[in-house]
């Protein structure tokens, strides 16, 4: 169970306090898929960011009783003058886990081949994508963080990264944020609306996506964080 | 709960878990550190042990044409020696904490990985290779009979203890420091650099005036050098020192490090 109560962010920018979350609160079941919806600018990626425990809230609490990933295909942690196979250490070592036998699933995944032993420096954006992904998927946990903005790629890298995730690991919870309605009716049991600050339960996937769509067209675009 | 073949690390953990985890995280951080820093391109690693060698051999010629040890019985290479290995001790690692938790916060996302772990890491490293260093090359002086052996094995331990400890407490509180403000990052470059010729490196401070040694003795890393230097050459030096006065400092350095260094915690943002 991963239980997110009355949470919220503060950024301190120039024209003063900025209050990204207002009151976030909000429980996931073990192997449940939770999608939130939210513009450009609503505070997915700071919610998530606080969900991985990469930031701390302002106020509120977050517990943690399953194993909660870092965001999904986060390649921001990567060492330029590590090599994938270093990163791949790196990362099992972190957590606890042998590097040896997840290296062929992630050279296999990756499709690297001699450049999984390059720096990362030498990579293309979609390699790096592809290693961040790999990486993700190497490690075991019981609730995975997805931002969906960051997995971007071609649709044979998205097909596989479906087969990965939503099939060979459907037993798992996620967590989902996006701002494209559609992946979430596709993947999600449940959904929220991030707005204004707030989380906004509905309880159907379709609700909640007639809300957005909504809410969509009652404002114009805020300014991206 | 779903269940896997491999351990699901990531929960929250219980105290006994812990240390598991910070050895785990450590060794990570530590491996990562070493391939970044030094790569595997000629010597890799050993430039943790041959710069800091490098610069006590640079500094211990440059004193001895300059005379540097005033008639003292010591000879110049162990005053060197011993003295500048100390510089070392205490201002390399605050130099790598310096803007630490800036250029690593990404990792935070790795939840299990804390930032004085990047601090921790960074100053292992520093303290290890400057002790490598002090050790190679005393090994080596010592055997071509330009050193002494130490006389007081444990002192000199206890010397190199105590600056360990400043240079460590230095390093929390220069790194957190600098999460704050990046001023803290241009005023200890020039403190550094002002430090050096006052930190007891290239004196005892038996040879200043008697109404100056009260000022030199406020800098606590003086005590460690003469902790040390008293260890090493024994009785042919006379030297000044209160190790209370230096726990002290180190001390009050610590807690005022780790209580910043939880304040910059809270308030890393992305």
């Amino acid at each position: 169970m991963l239980s997110v109560e009355h949470v919220a962010k503060v950024y301190h920018t120039r024209q003063g306090r900025h209050k990204v979350l207002k009151d976030i609160s909000f429980a996931l079941e073990p192997g449940k898929h939770l999608g939130i919806l939210g513009r450009n600018g609503a505070g997915k990626s700071t919610l998530i960011r606080l969900i991985a425990g990469a930031e701390r809230p302002t106020s509120g609490i977050i517990r943690r009783g399953m194993s909660v990933s870092w965001p999904l295909a986060f390649g921001g942690a990567f060492q330029a003058h590590l090599t994938g196979l270093d990163n791949l250490k790196f990362v099992s070592r972190v957590y606890g886990v042998d590097y040896r036998p997840l290296v062929p699933f992630v050279e296999e995944f990756t499709e690297l081949g001699k450049y999984f032993r390059e720096p990362v420096l030498h990579y293309s954006h979609g390699m790096t994508t592809r290693l961040a992904f790999a990486l993700s998927m190497a490690i075991e946990f019981d609730c995975f963080l997805i931002d969906e903005a960051m997995v971007v790629g071609d649709a044979r890298f998205h097909e596989r990264c479906h087969i990965e995730l939503f099939q060979k690991r459907a037993d798992r919870a996620f967590i989902l944020v996006t701002h494209e309605a559609h992946v979430i009716k596709r993947y999600c049991t449940r959904a929220c609306v991030l707005h204004e600050g707030n989380l906004l339960p509905f309880p159907t996937v379709d609700e909640a996506y007639e809300f957005y769509l909504a809410s969509l067209a009652a404002q114009p675009m805020s300014v991206e964080m | 709960m779903p269940s896997s073949p491999q351990t699901r690390a990531g929960a929250d953990t219980s105290l006994r878990q812990c240390w598991a985890v910070q050895r785990r995280v450590l060794h990570a951080l530590l491996m990562r550190e070493v391939i970044t820093r030094f790569g595997r391109k000629n010597l890799g690693v050993l430039w943790l042990v041959g710069e800091p060698m490098i610069f006590t051999i640079g500094v211990a010629t440059l004193w001895s044409l300059g005379g540097m040890t005033h008639g003292s019985a010591i000879p110049i290479v162990a005053f060197a020696v011993t003295g500048y290995s100390s510089v070392l001790m205490w201002r390399n690692s605050a130099f790598r904490a310096s803007g630490a938790i800036d250029q690593n916060k990404q990792l935070l996302f790795h939840r299990q990985v804390q930032i004085i772990d990047v601090i921790l890491t960074r100053t292992l490293l520093e303290i290890g290779g400057a002790s490598a260093s002090f050790i190679v090359l005393s090994l080596f002086f010592m055997f071509i009979g330009w050193m002494p052996p130490p006389v007081d094995l444990l002192e000199v331990l206890g010397g190199w203890l105590m600056l360990t400890w400043f240079g460590a407490s230095l390093a929390v509180l220069i790194g957190a420091g600098t999460a704050f403000s990046e001023v803290v990052d241009r005023l200890w470059h020039p403190a550094a650099y002002l430090l050096f010729p006052l930190s007891g490196a290239a004196f005892m401070v038996d040879w200043m005036p008697e109404r100056v040694r009260g000022f030199v003795l406020l800098l606590p890393m003086v005590h460690g050098t003469e902790i040390l230097r008293e260890g090493w050459f024994g009785n042919v030096v006379q030297t000044h020192y209160d190790l209370g006065y230096m726990s002290f400092v180190c001390l009050i350095l610590s807690l005022a490090g780790l209580s910043l260094l939880s304040a910059a915690t809270r308030r890393v943002e992305f």
